[in-house]
């Protein structure tokens, strides 16, 4: 057993050796554990979190747009959506055609779903239908046994219940661009649901009804699906905005616009406070918020009366004859004539060469300027802006507003144009002619005004030459709770003394005004003055006003040697423009007016008859407002999302 | 005591029984024990699907090494060269007709069961070198010719398993085998130049390596590289290790392996487990129990009389050890991914079985301590 004693010598020996080496491999071990689960246990813990919680945004409730008597304008209304949850359902394809027995579905829609089956996660629903039909929901929730995977679920969208009548006015909300995105650091913009103003007040308000974020964190598993809330930090809901707007008003101008093109504008003469503000035709916005197909945006774009177009504060008109208020009180003004200043019409003037006519062939005869405002004799508007010359009615002009944006909270306003010399000579590179004054004088020529701003004009006139500032939001309040208590409005910083406060004087000496308001009553209360059609019928109403008639197209002589003048005999892109201002009541001016109909005809027949029935509304309103509207809309919950 | 080796050999069963060492027999229990509690808590605090199968294999599988236990160690002896003979047909058959798993043809279908003949192996080559050098004068395992048979023995089931491909294991049979070569005496030069030569083949066998093996190896270089992808494993094994702390997130609480982040969590990955919902305290408790069953066959190993006794004991005692450490290395970002389960703990059927197998043959070196084996072998 000798050489067993020996192997077995060697054997101990070695087994020991081997034994520290396992034990080394061992501190080994243990040391790394050390090291992982002490020393850098603080470093693990926070990726472990990292890799396991989500911080999700809770989309705040959009705030609502109210009017004046809080009608509803803009809200948020629950929309239920179709879905289909992958794992929920033995065959997407078998249930996919189930569903479509009870809810057609496109072979787009089809392919949608199917595509994004494949690139989700498979407990993620996927949405197949947005905006559905109640009956819809009830067909499908009745069959939901026999749908496997199929979810019904409520999200919000934005409401317009005026729809196309207040579109330009109200806006729309849409999915948020690549460019605000970067221009932005609020978190919500980064959701993919979120919706933000793009244009009308949702745009000019949107900050102040988005509201801000609440998150809420989740514990996910590897997949990424939650499975649990940790915390939650409510969000604060979007304010809601009132406007100055009269929701009936608004819809009243704009169906008496009818089939007519333009815009028109109803203007508080005490505040400026917009009251109604009309651009025909509109368009759903509705229908912007569910997503336009590319045939019905190309269809919208190439629309030729340009319903994308706020016609009442970007439409760019030649103010025509409304424009010779400006011109009377620039020559008064300057002392280049009197109110008793007489000029003879004999239907034509001529200037070097030229002939200027005057709208009535005969000619007016001798007039004074009130009966010269009262029948719109052109020639004597010519003379008068020969002797005041283009430089004082255009500071005239543009006291009162016109040749620059009014401010009116209302994105995308254009401020048209008040020509001078030294523009022409920047612009045109031409000097101002003698004949350019002429045709300065009745409103045509370089000269261009929006809706609005001639509206802001009439009231300035209309309150004795004071700067009336348009404005249409009214103030945020909180949005009312689930009980609809609606938290008091709080007036935007520039408006907050505003109601009380006179409106600075343009400094016109208010004898000078008070000879345009007189020729303005003239227009519509003398019978066969150029807007006696126009009259309110309602004594206390008494409306004056100016009609104006521009040219689109330039009559040329061979047309007038045909007599091929009237307006209706000529296509629609060339027919005149027409036009009205008008305040009332005259002795205590409350709202003013202006209607611009594009290729209309006359403004005397055409516009005038649409801003009396307007005022005649608006004062009727004014009279007998309707109660307060307090309607709850449903108590929007934030909804989830996730970055 | 020479006399009572006659007394051993003819040992009753209920003898046999009594001489088996039950403190090892607890230890093994309650590592189990400890697993099957991972595994609850790995189905998210469920017997099912893990816990109970695992409870069910682990009850059969310890009558049966109660059994092996009793089973005389010369009876081993001779059947060695079956023993190795059957596993390699195994390897060879699974290399035919195997089944496919985790990228890698291990499994062959036995009647109903699936088995995995590389895990028999394990056994099965300790075995039969516990023969060979049983039978290997001293003085012999010093030269080199004597070594060439039980090369070839090693190289050949080595090679199998490699072509599977299962470097895991090839691994493991190597390191076996090598601690076994050492134990019976070879020389340490010889072992420098078998592990030059085995370095010198390293660019030859990359090119044999498959794609996944390979992205382990350079995983393992650089972890960081890929998170998302090869470096995914290791990398959340380490977050949910980190994570666990000193005392751990506590049990059923551990946020990275129940929201599945931590891959193969009943598997390869549940030391990580365990370590994450017990922190730095319940890896070192769970090592320490390896350690002492580690001690035990240490203990028999050298109170063994035979030499094919001290070589079987301590053998399949180191290759158990090699189980430990490369799993727990390996889900702690020391050594490549190699597909190692936990010895006892990880869920898995076959390599529970040839680990308590493996046990009741350690325990029976220690019932049969005092045979006395000649060496040829045999009863005599």
């Amino acid at each position: 057993m000798y050489r067993d004693q020996d192997r077995l010598r060697i054997f101990t020996r070695r087994a020991i050796l081997l034994a520290g080496g396992k034990l080394a491999l061992v501190s080994a071990l243990i040391g790394r554990m050390y090291y992982l689960q002490v020393l850098e246990s603080a470093r693990y813990r926070t990726l472990a979190d990292d890799n396991r919680i989500n911080l999700r945004l809770l989309a705040p409730p959009r705030g609502r747009i109210v009017d004046r008597y809080g009608a509803l304008l803009a809200y948020n209304r629950q929309q239920y959506r179709v879905s289909i949850i992958a794992e929920q359902t033995p065959s997407v394809d078998a249930t996919l055609d189930r569903l479509s027995v009870l809810l057609p579905i496109t072979d787009y829609e089809r392919r949608r779903v199917e595509r994004d089956v494949k690139r989700k996660r498979r407990f993620v629903p996927i949405t197949v239908r947005e905006n559905l039909e109640w009956e819809d929901v009830a067909k499908i929730e009745l069959h939901i046994p026999d749908l496997p995977g199929v979810v019904i679920d409520t999200g919000q969208t934005r409401f317009y219940p005026l729809e196309d009548l207040g579109s330009h006015l109200v806006g729309y909300v849409a999915a948020v661009s690549e460019q605000e995105l970067q221009g932005s650091d609020d978190p919500l913009l980064e959701l993919p649901d979120f919706r933000i103003g793009k244009s009308g007040v949702e745009r000019a308000a949107d900050l102040r009804m988005r509201g801000r974020a609440g998150t809420t964190e989740v514990e996910v598993n590897a997949l990424g699906r939650v499975v649990r809330v940790l915390s939650r930090t409510e969000g604060v809901a979007g304010e809601e905005a009132e406007l100055s707007i009269d929701s009936e008003l608004q819809q009243f101008a704009y169906k008496r616009f009818g089939e007519q093109v333009g815009g028109a504008a109803v203007v508080d003469c005490e505040n400026g406070e917009v009251l109604m503000l009309v651009s025909t035709p509109g368009y759903d916005p509705n229908a912007f918020n569910k997503g336009l197909s590319g045939p019905e945006w190309r269809a919208l774009l190439n629309n030729e009366y340009n319903p994308l177009t706020n016609k009442a504060i970007a439409g760019q008109y030649s103010p025509g004859s409304t424009f010779k208020t400006m011109v009377a009180l620039a020559a008064l003004e300057a002392g280049a004539i009197t109110a008793d200043h007489r000029v003879t019409c004999i239907g034509h003037t001529e200037l070097g060469n030229v002939r200027f006519h005057c709208w009535k062939k005969g000619g007016h005869g001798s007039l004074d300027l009130p009966q010269a405002l009262m029948n719109s004799c052109d020639v004597y508007f010519y003379d008068t802006a020969r002797r005041v010359g283009v430089d004082k009615i255009a500071d005239m002009c543009t006291r009162f507003g016109l040749g620059s944006p009014t401010g009116i909270e209302i994105p995308g306003e254009k401020g048209g144009l008040v020509p001078t010399r030294a523009w022409k000579r920047a612009a045109r590179r031409q000097a101002w002619t003698g004949g350019d004054t002429y045709v300065l004088g009745i409103g045509q020529g370089y000269i261009l005004t929006t809706p609005l701003q001639l509206a802001v004009m009439t009231a300035r006139i209309a309150s004795g030459g004071r700067a009336i500032k348009p404005n249409v939001i009214r103030g945020y309040r909180a949005m009312p709770s689930g009980n609809g208590e609606e938290g008091p409005l709080v007036r935007p910083a520039a408006l907050s003394t505003g109601e009380a406060e006179i409106a600075a004087s343009l400094g016109v000496d208010p004898a000078y005004i008070a000879v345009v308001q007189k020729g303005m009553d003239m227009v519509v209360n003398v019978p066969g003055a150029t807007a006696y059609r126009s009259r309110q019928k309602n004594p206390a109403y008494r409306m004056a006003g100016k009609t104006g008639t521009s040219q689109v197209k330039r009559i040329t002589m061979a047309e007038r040697a045909r007599g091929v003048i009237k307006t209706e005999d000529r296509p629609w892109r060339d027919r005149d423009n027409a036009l009205f201002i008008g305040y009332a009541p005259v002795d205590k001016p409350k709202y003013a007016v202006a209607v611009v109909v594009e290729h209309g005809g006359g403004g005397a027949a055409v516009a005038g008859p649409m801003a009396r029935d307007i005022i005649e509304f608006a004062l009727n309103r004014n009279a007998n407002p309707p109660a307060r509207v307090n309607q709850p809309t449903p108590r929007d919950d934030p909804h989830e999302d996730q970055i | 005591m020479v006399s009572l080796a006659g007394t051993q050999a003819s040992m009753s069963l209920l003898g046999k029984i009594r001489q088996i060492r039950w403190g090892m027999v607890a230890i093994l229990i309650s590592i189990v024990a400890i697993g099957i509690a991972t595994l609850y808590s790995a189905g998210n605090g469920s017997f099912d699907p893990w816990a109970s199968r695992q409870l069910i294999r682990f009850s059969g599988g310890l009558v049966l090494m109660i059994a092996v236990a009793c089973v005389d160690i010369r009876v081993w002896l001779r059947y060695a060269y079956v023993v190795y003979g059957i596993s390699l047909v195994l390897l060879v058959w699974v290399d035919i007709n195997g089944l496919t798993g985790m990228g890698a043809q291990r499994w062959v279908a036995v009647g109903p069961v699936s088995l995995q003949p590389s895990e028999v192996m394990k056994v099965a080559i300790i075995l039969v070198l516990a023969r060979y050098f049983h039978g290997l004068q001293a003085e012999d395992a010093g030269k080199l010719v004597p070594l060439l048979w039980p090369l070839v023995l090693v190289i050949l089931p080595v090679l199998l398993v490699l072509k599977q491909p299962d470097l895991g294991t090839a691994i493991m049979l190597l390191l076996a085998a090598g601690a076994v070569f050492f134990l019976a005496g070879v020389r340490v030069w010889m072992f420098a130049v078998a592990i030059l030569g085995v370095g010198g083949l390293l660019p030859l066998a990359w090119g044999h390596l498959k794609d996944y093996q390979r992205n382990r190896l350079l995983t393992f270089i650089n972890p960081d590289n890929d998170p998302l992808g090869a470096g995914y494993h290791i990398l959340q094994s380490k977050i949910a290790l980190g994570s666990g702390g000193l005392f751990g997130r506590g049990f059923l609480e551990g946020t990275q392996s129940h929201l599945n982040f931590l891959p193969e969590k009943q598997t390869d990955f549940i030391f990580t487990m365990l370590a994450e919902e017990w922190g730095l305290v319940g890896g070192l408790v769970l090592l320490t129990l390896y350690l002492v069953l580690v001690a035990y066959g240490y203990a028999i190993g050298i109170r063994s009389r035979s030499q094919f006794g001290r070589i079987l004991a301590m053998g399949l005692t180191t290759m158990f050890f090699l189980y430990i450490f490369i799993n727990v290395a390996m889900v702690m970002g020391l050594v490549p991914v190699v597909g190692v389960p936990l010895p006892l703990i990880s869920y898995g059927g076959t390599a529970m079985l040839s680990i308590q197998i493996a046990f009741g043959i350690i325990l029976g070196c220690y019932v049969h301590r005092d045979v006395v084996i000649g060496r040829r072998g045999g009863f005599d």
